[in-house]
């Protein structure tokens, strides 16, 4: 029942460890969503977890910034440990950027001030500097000219950019992806990724739950497959696609890919 | 496969066209809306007709027979509207009792008010911090200081003597003032995670939604000098206002509520994803978004407070409509029409008050609604 371990895996984290779960448990109500997870993420490594719908993945990534909380086992990030410390918490979200399916930007707010919103509040930053690193964010996921306008007015690309280009603002270390691209409309999935693949090659630490498997191939370190709360099979992208060795990953993977 | 006649490639745009006529202009907006079907024809008619009855006689009562001057009840026995008597009371309608040499502090107070309010309520207009400090700090101490007169040498005037639309106004401002940031606090608190905040957030609003209004002002105009000790007395007009206040923060709680819940989860999440705190989290992102939502509510509440204000009457305190009410006693002016003056005197004050609110929120959801549009 335990998700597989690697001696690699086991070790103990040191500077170069972005992330390590050690034996994470965690139940919603009696459902038991995730089970004995163990997952180090080196820093500067691109992680891909992907798996069926309720397999745990998304929870998963939640459980690192703490927007879930887990029952047991242990969870390091970044050096901290994660615990029920609310100033703990605090300094690892600000280390720990975050991008979900549903975008969540604010609509009340321009494009630009939901960059600097937290550099200013969080980061204490001063206005000016805030803003010229937005639009440096906003430039760099190429929609600098949007900035004034409101997310309601931008495609859902375009807010998916958006919502990276907030993330980046607040200089992580680390990136976690829930589901970028899955409420996207077709035309629109590729500028996300193409940004995604760009924050990769500047050797951003990144752990991303998705389906796109072109994009596992061409970014990831590590492909990881999930089901029923397990980590089941976890490889290089190439191994991973072309000789699955679990019968559930080779069950999923047909059902995937045509 | 051959696609045969399926097949086809356009090879020029169609270029939109103007709509046929009929469709847009007066005449199509007559069809559309009273016209559109015989039960809509018949009703319109009815209508123009109902209007054709009651509408001459009521503008004949409000101004042609009306008596616009006079000094007594004898300018006024032909049928239509007393105006000369609101005339003659006026002061007694805006002020109360206060002392007439003294009344310029009323004006100065409501001047002051004007000129911390219109800059506030005009968005163009940069300051906003300043001019909120203004109105929420300082105003309220000179306010208090001039219209007491304890505190700056001038005559001490007690409640007593206050009255008329004034004592409408401060009960309005003060009732508003304080229920919108008590009932965010008690909506806030009601949704809280810690179980005791929850339960006496919740213990508090349904107390208060639970009892009548008039009530509570009896209440605290009969009830509450037997519970404090001999000698301690709490001004009556406070407590009244206080009451008010209070009442009306447990319905503004459940609407600011409303909106709570109308805030996606989402953003609780991507909030507390860029490690805002709570209180940033609020402050920032939840509650601008809620409290948008339900504007009109607010104002809704704000319009109902205000008019329950003229519900003080009850316990011998004399607002606009109480005023009014007891200047119709005056043997003077002992006519039948000077008491249906005076009810549809407080009536349009009332309304243009409560108009102005109205609009003034349609002006701010119009204005908050702006880039949101395709949401």
């Amino acid at each position: 029942m335990t998700g597989t371990v690697t001696p690699e895996l086991a070790s103990a984290s040191g500077p170069e460890t972005a992330i390590e779960m050690k034996a994470v448990n965690k139940w919603y109500g009696a459902f038991h969503v995730l089970r004995d997870v163990d997952l180090r993420v080196r820093r500067g490594e691109r992680i891909v977890i992907c798996g069926p719908s309720g397999s745990g993945k998304s929870t998963l990534i939640r459980c690192v910034n703490a927007l879930e909380s887990h029952q047991s086992g242990t969870i390091v990030v970044d050096g901290i440990l994660l615990s029920r410390n609310h100033a703990r918490i605090d300094e690892i979200r600000r280390d720990v950027g975050m991008v979900f399916q549903q975008f969540n930007l604010f609509p009340h707010l321009t494009i630009l001030e939901n960059c600097t919103l937290a550099p200013i509040w969080v980061r204490k930053m001063p206005r000016a500097e805030a803003v010229a690193i937005a639009m440096r964010y906003l430039e760099r996921v190429k929609i600098p000219e949007q900035a004034n306008k409101y997310p309601g007015q931008l495609s859902g690309g375009q807010q998916q950019r958006v919502a990276i280009a907030r993330a980046l603002c607040m200089s992580p270390r680390i990136m976690l992806f829930d589901e970028p691209t899955s409420s996207l409309d077709p035309e629109m999935v590729k500028e996300v990724l193409d940004v995604m693949v760009g924050l990769a090659e500047d050797g951003m630490t990144m752990v991303v739950v998705t389906h796109e498997m072109g994009f596992a191939r061409q970014v990831a370190d590590r492909v990881i497959f999930m089901d029923e709360g397990q980590i089941i099979e976890q490889n290089a992208p190439g191994p991973f696609f072309d000789h699955p060795q679990h019968e559930r990953t080779k069950l999923f993977l047909s059902h995937i890919l045509r | 496969m051959a696609l045969g006649d399926h097949a086809f490639v356009r090879r020029a745009p169609v270029a939109p066209r103007p709509p046929p006529r009929g469709v847009v202009g007066p005449l199509a907006w007559l069809r559309n809306n009273l016209f559109s079907s015989p039960a809509n024809t018949a009703t319109t008619i009815l209508i123009a007709l109902f209007l054709a009855w009651t509408v001459p006689p009521l503008i004949r009562w409000l101004f042609i027979d009306a008596a616009w001057t006079g000094d007594d009840r004898s300018v006024c026995l032909d049928g239509g509207a007393c105006w000369a008597f609101i005339g003659a009371k006026i002061n007694l309608i805006l002020y109360g009792q206060y002392p007439p040499d003294e009344r310029w502090r009323i004006v100065l107070v409501a001047a002051l008010f004007v000129a911390g309010l219109v800059p506030l309520a005009i968005p163009r207009v940069p300051g906003k911090r300043w001019n909120v400090v203004y109105l929420l700090v300082v105003f309220p101490v000179i306010a208090f200081m001039l219209l007491t007169g304890i505190g700056i040498g001038l005559d001490k005037v007690p409640t007593d003597r206050w009255g008329g639309l004034f004592v409408t106004l401060v009960a309005a401002v003060m009732g508003i003032v304080i229920s919108l940031p008590l009932g965010i606090l008690l909506a806030l608190g009601r949704r809280s995670k810690l179980p005791v905040v929850r339960w006496l957030s919740t213990a508090f609003i349904e107390f208060w939604r639970g009892v009548p209004l008039v009530a509570v002002l009896f209440m605290a105009s009969v009830m509450l000098p037997i519970f404090l000790p001999p000698g301690v007395t709490f001004d009556k007009l406070l407590r009244a206002m206080l009451c008010i206040a209070i009442f009306y923060s447990a319905y503004m709680a459940e609407v600011v509520r409303g909106g709570l819940q109308a805030v996606p989860k989402g953003q609780y999440e991507g909030s507390m994803a860029l490690g805002l705190s709570w209180f940033q989290q609020m402050r920032l992102v939840v509650m601008p978004q809620a409290l948008t939502v339900v504007i009109p509510g607010i104002v809704n509440t704000f319009i109902a407070l205000f008019k329950d204000t003229s519900l003080i009457m009850v316990i011998g305190l004399f607002d606009l409509l109480g005023m009014l009410k007891s200047a119709t006693n005056d043997s003077d002016w002992a006519s039948p029409s000077v008491p249906a003056t005076a009810y549809v005197f407080a009536g349009i004050i009332y309304w243009v008050f409560c108009f102005g609110l109205s609009r003034y929120s349609v002006f701010i959801e119009r204005r908050l609604s702006r880039g949101k549009l395709h949401r």
